[in-house]
């Protein structure tokens, strides 16, 4: 197959895939995780102002779900068809969930009664923390594999999605989002909202470092094969190093008072886990648990090589201009929430 | 079979409840450029009114817009595997471009357009107003694109056979300018145009109705009206070159749109009508040979009618797309007349006179979204039973790993969701229509929910 400076196209198009995963999960992941937070903030203007500090930019970060989407359907059409039709129903619940998130976001300010705004509070942080679950879920899945036809159709039960291994990825996954979702409010908050959300944050650091402990000793313990490639060479261990590294980063940076450099850290820690498990799985798209045959690979998956040329082309063209527009956006709202007319 | 109509049914209806709101977002795009750009050039405050007012409803339709949209992008994968494996190569591309090149832009973009007022100069706030206007024209493209290509392939060989044949590009600018997307894509805009458009006049006629904010009423009725008259116009033309298209193209579909079943018969063009598919006729008002002259310019002429295709190669609902067909032309045509007598009572300075034109202003909202809705289902309808022409069957199509059970689920939920989401959209504009834009300083009458209380403000 043809290369690229020494890659083929397909592996990039599966780092491509991995980064836009990555990408997603960093942005996305701090207003899932400080939507998953909200009901702890109790004051009506602690909310208003947890709320606009997301306000301008969860939309964007949700487009990465979106050209996520589009990056798997349009590299590896076959893991798109079997992955969503897979996962119909816990997949149509995230979607829902979706729905109903960005909905209770635009309404809730809509009117000024306290219960019309209790329930749209209640609907956000109960859909923000069923998404994450559900995205833990599923991730959890595809790292374990599925039982695949020939034609690489699921032919499982959907029941057996809620094995203890991912149901662990799914709490790891919600405490990662909550701690995140905690830097971030920290960084656009001030006085004692901050304070509170320092606080937080740290002990949503032991609640993931506890998750995460519990994850990896049942996989080390029950599912060796998940860690294979990076026993297989020491030089993975970077990996792990990097990401403890980070996470003990964040208390000695909230502690300094360096919220950016704090999220940073989160967001390290869960770019290195994602590079784990992209380095597990690969070449495997979805590792077919019946038979390795019927496993669905880069190879097997891909569009045509013109078509990953293509998109390549796209995404050269397109990645350093949602990075300009991005970045301006963020500039735009730098710094600590200010409620103005038109907040929400 | 059940699983293939639940799943039909499902993609019909999450997708027709999507279009309400994109095409409204287009359209209302491109008149916030404009009340923008004066504002801009004025410097007048009733401008800038005007778009602040605007902007908070784009940012309702555009809300559920979104949300609903993301379901569509995954749909795909959820209920048609197949489809989607026999298309990656080719949709999948179309969907990433519209996703980096146009969904990015746009949501990106919003931020700023909602939030940004007082953190950026009014030029590049102007900015993001055009960003996110071209970043919804530009979804438009992408999405077009993928769907022209369903219904006129182009650019591309099929790759494999039976279960694993699937369609490779060998031309992407072959696959993208397909032979009907850029007929079909100036429909879509001018239609949307036409949906933003008449929401402003609907509005603002009913303002002008109650007397109510009558300085930005009566300037924002007038900017509407332009596009309107205008997007009208144009579409009577992109509307004939499309079905032009369809022609080529098509053959089936124009066949099944006018009722139109032998082959050896010049073929007539219906401005009502009734089909009957048992007896393969067709009875209405009509304009003999009409369809001959508009396919060939010749009266004479014979068109190609269904006969001409295997029963199990054409579609079998002809009286529904005839009707949505119809209905769509039907209301073109009223779109243009309305206008155009709007236009002239405008030029006579007489337009705000006239109560009984307001009131159908008013109500005139619905017209371009029906046209809309039914032009789709004519569309979509009219390619069965392919779901790409000429290649792969809607019945091949599904996946098959989902059971008609999981897909009834879903769409019960998706059916009690989205009519939550109705209700709620219903209430919230008609909410930000009774409050108005914030001009005037004199209070308006309460009790019949116009307190004005700006709920922006109050920090309780």
């Amino acid at each position: 197959m043809e290369t690229l400076f020494g890659l083929e196209y397909n592996v990039w198009w599966f780092l491509v895939f991995g980064g836009v995963m990555t990408g997603y999960a960093i942005l996305d992941g701090f207003d899932l995780g400080a939507g998953a937070l909200h009901l702890f903030l109790k004051k009506e203007n602690s909310r208003r102002i947890a709320l606009n500090a997301i306000g301008p930019v969860w939309d964007g970060n949700e487009v990465w779900l979106v050209i996520a989407g589009g990056v798997l359907f349009a590299g590896f059409p076959v893991a798109y068809a079997a992955i969503f039709s897979a996962f119909y129903i816990p997949f149509i619940i995230f979607m829902i969930g979706l729905i109903w998130r960005g909905v209770a976001i635009e309404f809730r300010s809509k009117e000024p009664g306290t219960t019309w705004r209790m329930i749209w509070d209640f609907i956000y942080s109960f859909a923000s923390i069923v998404i994450s679950l559900s995205l833990g879920l599923m991730l959890g899945n595809v790292a374990l594999g599925l039982p695949l036809s020939e034609q690489h159709d699921f032919i499982g039960d959907w029941l057996s999605f809620f094995n203890p291994f991912s149901i662990m990825v799914a709490i790891t996954t919600l405490a990662l989002f909550m701690l995140h979702g905690a830097i971030y409010l920290a960084m656009k908050t001030e006085n004692r909202l901050y304070t509170k959300m320092t606080l937080l944050a740290k002990s949503f650091t032991v609640f993931f470092v506890v998750a995460l402990g519990l994850t990896t000793l049942y996989t080390l313990l029950y599912i060796p094969h998940l860690s294979d490639r990076i026993r297989s060479s020491s030089q993975y261990f970077v990996l792990p190093v990097i990401m403890f590294l980070a996470i003990a980063n964040i208390p000695r940076q909230l502690n300094k008072g360096k919220y950016f450099n704090a999220f940073i850290s989160s967001a390290v820690t869960i770019a290195s886990l994602l590079a784990m498990v992209a380095i597990e799985v690969f070449p495997y798209l979805v590792y077919a648990t019946n038979d390795a045959k019927n496993s669905i690979t880069i190879e097997n998956a891909a569009s045509s090589l013109k078509t990953m040329k293509t998109l390549l082309l796209i995404a050269a063209i397109g990645a350093p201009l949602v990075a300009m527009y991005t970045s301006f956006v963020f500039w735009t709202f730098k710094g600590k929430v200010e409620l103005d007319e038109s907040s929400y | 079979m059940e699983i293939e109509i639940l799943a039909r049914i499902q993609f019909a209806f999450t997708i027709a409840f999507h279009y309400i709101y994109p095409p409204m977002s287009i359209g209302l795009g491109l008149i916030l450029v404009i009340m923008e750009g004066l504002y801009l050039k004025t410097g007048n405050k009733l401008y800038e009114q005007m778009t602040r007012f605007w902007i908070k409803i784009f940012a309702l339709i555009f809300g559920i817009g979104v949300a609903t949209g993301i379901i569509m992008e995954f749909e795909f994968g959820t209920n048609w595997a197949t489809y989607s494996k026999y298309v990656g190569d080719i949709f999948g591309s179309a969907l990433a471009a519209e996703g980096i090149f146009a969904f990015a832009l746009e949501s990106g973009f919003l931020g700023v357009l909602l939030f940004g007022w007082n953190r950026v100069s009014s030029r590049v706030h102007f900015f993001s107003t055009i960003m996110v206007f071209f970043g919804s024209m530009f979804s438009a493209v992408w999405i077009v694109v993928a769907n022209s290509w369903q219904q006129t392939p182009a650019g591309y060989h099929i790759v494999g056979e039976g279960l694993s044949a699937r369609a490779e590009v060998t031309d992407f600018w072959a696959m993208v300018f397909n032979p009907s997307s850029v007929d079909r894509l100036l429909h879509v805009w001018i239609g949307s145009f036409l949906a933003g458009a008449f929401l402003v006049l609907s509005v603002n006629a009913y303002y002008i109705l109650k007397k109510r904010h009558l300085n930005i009423a009566k300037p924002a009725f007038k900017i509407a009206l332009l596009v309107a008259t205008i997007s009208s116009l144009a579409q009577l033309f992109m509307g004939h070159r499309s079905a032009d298209g369809v022609s080529k193209n098509q053959p089936a579909k124009l066949a099944a749109l006018e009722g139109h079943y032998d082959s050896t018969a010049v073929a007539d063009m219906y401005l009502f009508g009734w089909v009957n598919n048992e007896t393969q006729t067709t009875t209405g008002l009509k304009i003999p040979g009409g369809l001959s002259f508009l396919i060939h310019g010749d009266f004479e002429k014979e068109v190609i009618g269904l006969n001409a295709f295997n029963p199990e190669d054409r579609p079998t609902q002809v009286n529904a797309i005839f009707q949505f067909y119809h209905l769509m032309v039907a209301i073109g045509l009223a779109l243009i007349a309305l206008t155009l007598y709007a236009s002239w009572q405008w030029r006579k300075g007489k337009l705000f006179d006239k109560r009984w034109l307001m009131s159908i202003f008013v109500w005139s909202v619905l017209l371009p979204q029906i046209a809309n809705q039914v032009g789709w289902f004519a569309a979509e309808m009219g390619r069965q039973p392919w779901v790409v022409y000429g290649h792969l069957r809607t019945s091949d199509a599904l996946s098959k790993a989902v059971s008609a059970n999981q897909i009834l689920f879903s769409l019960v939920l998706f059916v009690l969701v989205y009519s939550t989401l109705l209700v709620l959209f219903l209430y919230l504009l008609n909410k930000k229509i009774q409050h108005g834009p914030d001009d005037d300083p004199a209070p308006e009458p309460i009790g019949d929910g116009n307190k004005r209380i700006n709920p922006f403000l109050k920090q309780s």
